[in-house]
């Protein structure tokens, strides 16, 4: 009975994962619908507009994004397999690709608000525009940087002989939500507002 | 002492979340005395007003902004800190783990951490009271403009509304980490034989709530979040083009008070439900054990607990008919809203079905389960009426609003904890609380909440308005005045009589009769483990469930009742 209890014990912090995305999913949907519902009674949403640096520059950021996602995936696998040295290794991969994605996601940040894109302005039409970009946004970034510092503690323990390939996989599942959020905010933000 | 006030043994923590919203309640209502006083005194001068508020009540006089501060407070702290704490943090934490067969929940860290927080919550949420201006004026719905624009609102609308909506983030965080817990608790943790369908009922309310505050809450925060950058960042998702308020033209465009209504009402229906589905549960066990008869209809129990989760997610226009709303929604939301009637009736009916016929005992806490009955009809039949949009249209600024919400959703659900008090108290504490008089409690809180809440439903229809400091410039209301004399008195007794209830807890803490292990002949696990229980509930022995919740009168069977635990008897030869 007990290896039966065991076995179910280790499976509590996926689960606990799971429901804090459910949880979480539905914080960035509120976010995401708010954002409609304000752009929906815009009437100068600006759509097409000049992303700054430009659009290339935020496929860009995407894509490093979405390499941390596959980072991530070999350093699961790398555990499972239980090198831990190889998924340390990997785990650093993804914590830099994030990095790089928040530093990326800076400048873009930094253009913006020299062209005038504040959370209280914005130069082609209603101010909505600059609060809804930085908010949801913003929880974005929010949410890459405290899974920077997550996977930093990871990599680190995984290093030193602590954690199992479970709490690596867990791990996984937290930034590859980020990742999918992100999935979500690119086209909604992003492509819905390029130029064509 | 330190490990055991930094505890994450589950039982520590649902004794400090029931101390806590113990403690809330009390402020709670102590504000609600004072409003009560205040409407029909409103120039009496009172020495403890102009103590407690030196500017809000200067010369003993309470201003309408310190009156709508108080209400504010009163309702926020009964929903958040009593309503939903109680039931979920307090007797969910002590009870279920035990009753599934589980040493304790699946993350008693992150457990200990929840209680913390929302220890942390109450204290920001009090600290409202503290900062210039005092506490927010805008009701515990924290409606905008007014509580997106600061300080030119009103006095508590700048530091005082920082501080509301920073509590009920915390708390928003706190519940989702509880509720996180207590699901994982039920998916993962039952001992062997506690199947989904022997699971009591208590638990299957503790579960479908954290499973509805998993949801609400998180658009509660998000929308808490969108408010904070409205305030601190100068946005204006919730405010419109155009605002004048106190003569000024505020700079804000493009947004929507209504989007507010909708997130919040989003998470603030569910929120209803949250308060009552675990005392739900636990009046059904009550009743159930007091009449010494299973309950009746179990799965149509279960099954009518999960369709009133949905629905509370489908519902939340309904509080939203004056706001402006296309007939075309209303209507939509109102045939939801009668929905959830259906669902309701088949729990009340199985309620009486669960009695009929049965050999009642009619202690405290069956008392109370009894009047909660009661109350969930009353309650529910007002809301038939707010459900239609017409009606809504004429009754949703007045008192009938305020006396169907406290009965269906104050006091219904407060009584499911006062029952539950007094059925687990001896579990929890090791000791019985006085039988005699909590029958005197029962009798005076019963009728008194009727003599209030009732009144106030017919000062309604006669057009009386809520939030009003007092009536004393509305000619029309004149005649009102002695029906809002009858409800004050009333609510001074039943406050007062709450003191008696406060006598009894604390003097059964150490004075009352020792508790046998299962002093009502009650079933589920934790009955089958000492009062109270030791530090990992079963004592290191595996736990091994052979029967269902409510096996009661029980034919061919020695006692009237099986305990859940209890071995099956081989089939004799």
């Amino acid at each position: 009975m007990s290896t039966a209890l065991g076995a179910i014990l280790t499976s509590h912090k996926k689960l606990g994962m799971w429901l804090f995305l459910v949880s979480d999913a539905l914080t960035f949907t509120t976010l995401i619908l708010c954002y409609a519902y304000v752009r929906i009674g815009a009437p100068t949403w600006p759509a097409p507009f000049d992303f700054s640096p430009g659009i290339l520059f935020s496929t860009l950021m995407t894509f490093v994004l979405l390499t941390s996602s596959l980072t991530m995936v070999i350093a699961v696998d790398a555990m499972r397999k239980g090198d831990r040295r190889r998924t340390a290794l990997w785990i650093a991969a993804t914590v830099l690709c994030g990095a790089a994605f928040i530093a990326l996601h800076m400048t873009e940040w930094r253009h913006l608000m020299a062209e005038g894109v504040t959370l209280t302005a914005n130069p082609w039409g209603v101010p909505l525009f600059g609060a809804a970009f930085f908010g949801l946004t913003g929880l974005h970034m929010a949410h890459v940087a405290s899974g920077i510092v997550y996977l930093g503690v990871l990599g680190t323990g995984v290093r030193m002989g602590r954690f199992t390939s479970e709490d690596v996989e867990v791990g996984g599942l937290y930034w590859h939500f980020v990742d999918l959020v992100w999935m979500f905010l690119f086209p909604l933000l992003y492509l819905t507002a390029v130029k064509p | 002492m330190l490990g055991r006030i930094f505890s994450t043994d589950h039982k520590v923590i649902g004794k400090q979340y029931y101390f806590l919203s113990l403690f809330s309640v009390m402020i709670g209502l102590l504000l609600s005395v004072f409003m009560r006083f205040h409407l029909i005194y409103p120039d009496k001068k009172v020495k403890l007003f102009e103590l407690l508020w030196p500017t809000g009540a200067a010369g003993g006089i309470m201003t309408p902004e310190l009156y709508l501060s108080i209400m504010t407070m009163h309702g926020t702290l009964m929903v958040f800190f009593v309503l939903t704490t109680v039931p979920q943090g307090g007797f969910g934490n002590f009870f279920l783990p035990i009753q599934i067969g589980a040493a304790d929940m699946a993350f008693p860290r992150l457990n200990m951490l929840s209680f913390w927080t929302t220890l942390l919550a109450l204290l920001v949420l009090l600290g409202a009271f503290f900062v210039p201006g005092g506490a927010p004026l805008g009701g515990w719905t924290a409606y905008p403009p007014l509580s997106a624009v600061g300080q030119i609102a009103g006095p508590g609308q700048g530091d005082g509304m920082d501080m509301w909506i920073l509590s009920i983030a915390l708390f928003s965080i706190a519940s989702l980490l509880t509720s996180i817990n207590f699901i994982a608790t039920v998916m993962e943790l039952r001992a062997p034989g506690m199947t989904l369908d022997r699971m009591p009922l208590t638990v299957w309310g503790w579960f479908t709530t954290a499973i509805i505050s998993l949801l609400a809450f998180a658009v509660l925060l998000a929308a808490g979040l969108l408010l904070l950058l409205d305030r601190w960042g100068g946005t204006s998702f919730f405010l419109p083009a155009g605002l004048v308020i106190n003569d000024r033209i505020l700079k804000n465009s493009g947004g929507s008070p209504i989007l507010w209504q909708h997130l919040f009402w989003f998470f603030g229906h569910p929120e209803v439900y949250i308060a009552i589905l675990p005392g739900m549960g636990l009046i059904s066990t009550i009743l159930s054990v007091n009449s010494r008869r299973p309950v009746f209809g179990y799965k149509a129990m279960v099954g009518a607990m999960l369709v009133i989760a949905f629905l509370g997610f489908v519902v939340w226009g309904h509080h939203m008919f004056i706001s402006g709303m296309s007939p075309y929604s209303s209507i939509a939301f109102s045939v939801l809203t009668m929905t959830v009637g259906v669902p309701s009736a088949i729990k009340t009916f199985n309620w009486l079905g669960t009695l009929w016929g049965g050999q009642l005992r009619l202690n405290v806490a069956m008392l109370f389960a009894l009047g909660f009955v009661s109350l969930f009809v009353a309650g529910g039949i007002t809301g038939i009426f707010l459900g239609q949009p017409a009606m809504d249209l004429y009754l949703h600024d007045t008192y009938f609003v305020v006396g169907h919400f406290h009965l269906i959703m104050g006091v219904a659900a407060v009584f499911a904890m006062f029952a539950g008090t007094y059925y687990w108290f001896p579990k929890m504490f090791g000791r019985m609380l006085n039988e005699t008089i909590g029958k005197i409690h029962f009798y005076i809180t019963f009728l008194g909440v009727y003599g209030i809440f009732i009144p106030m439903h017919v000062a309604g229809l006669a057009g009386n308005p809520r939030r009003y400091p007092d009536f004393k410039e509305f000619e029309f209301l004149s005649d009102l005045t002695r029906l809002h004399t009858f409800i004050s008195h009333t609510s001074f007794t039943v406050a007062a009589v709450q003191l008696l209830f406060l006598f009894n807890l604390f003097w059964s803490l150490w004075r009352g009769a020792r508790a046998s292990q299962n002093p009502w002949d009650a079933t589920t696990l934790e009955w089958s483990v000492p009062s109270p229980p030791p530090h990992d509930n079963f004592g290191g022995q595996p736990v091994a469930v052979a029967h269902g919740p409510y096996e009661y009168s029980v034919p061919g069977s020695e006692a009237d009742f099986v305990m859940q635990a209890a071995p099956v008897k081989e089939p004799s030869a």
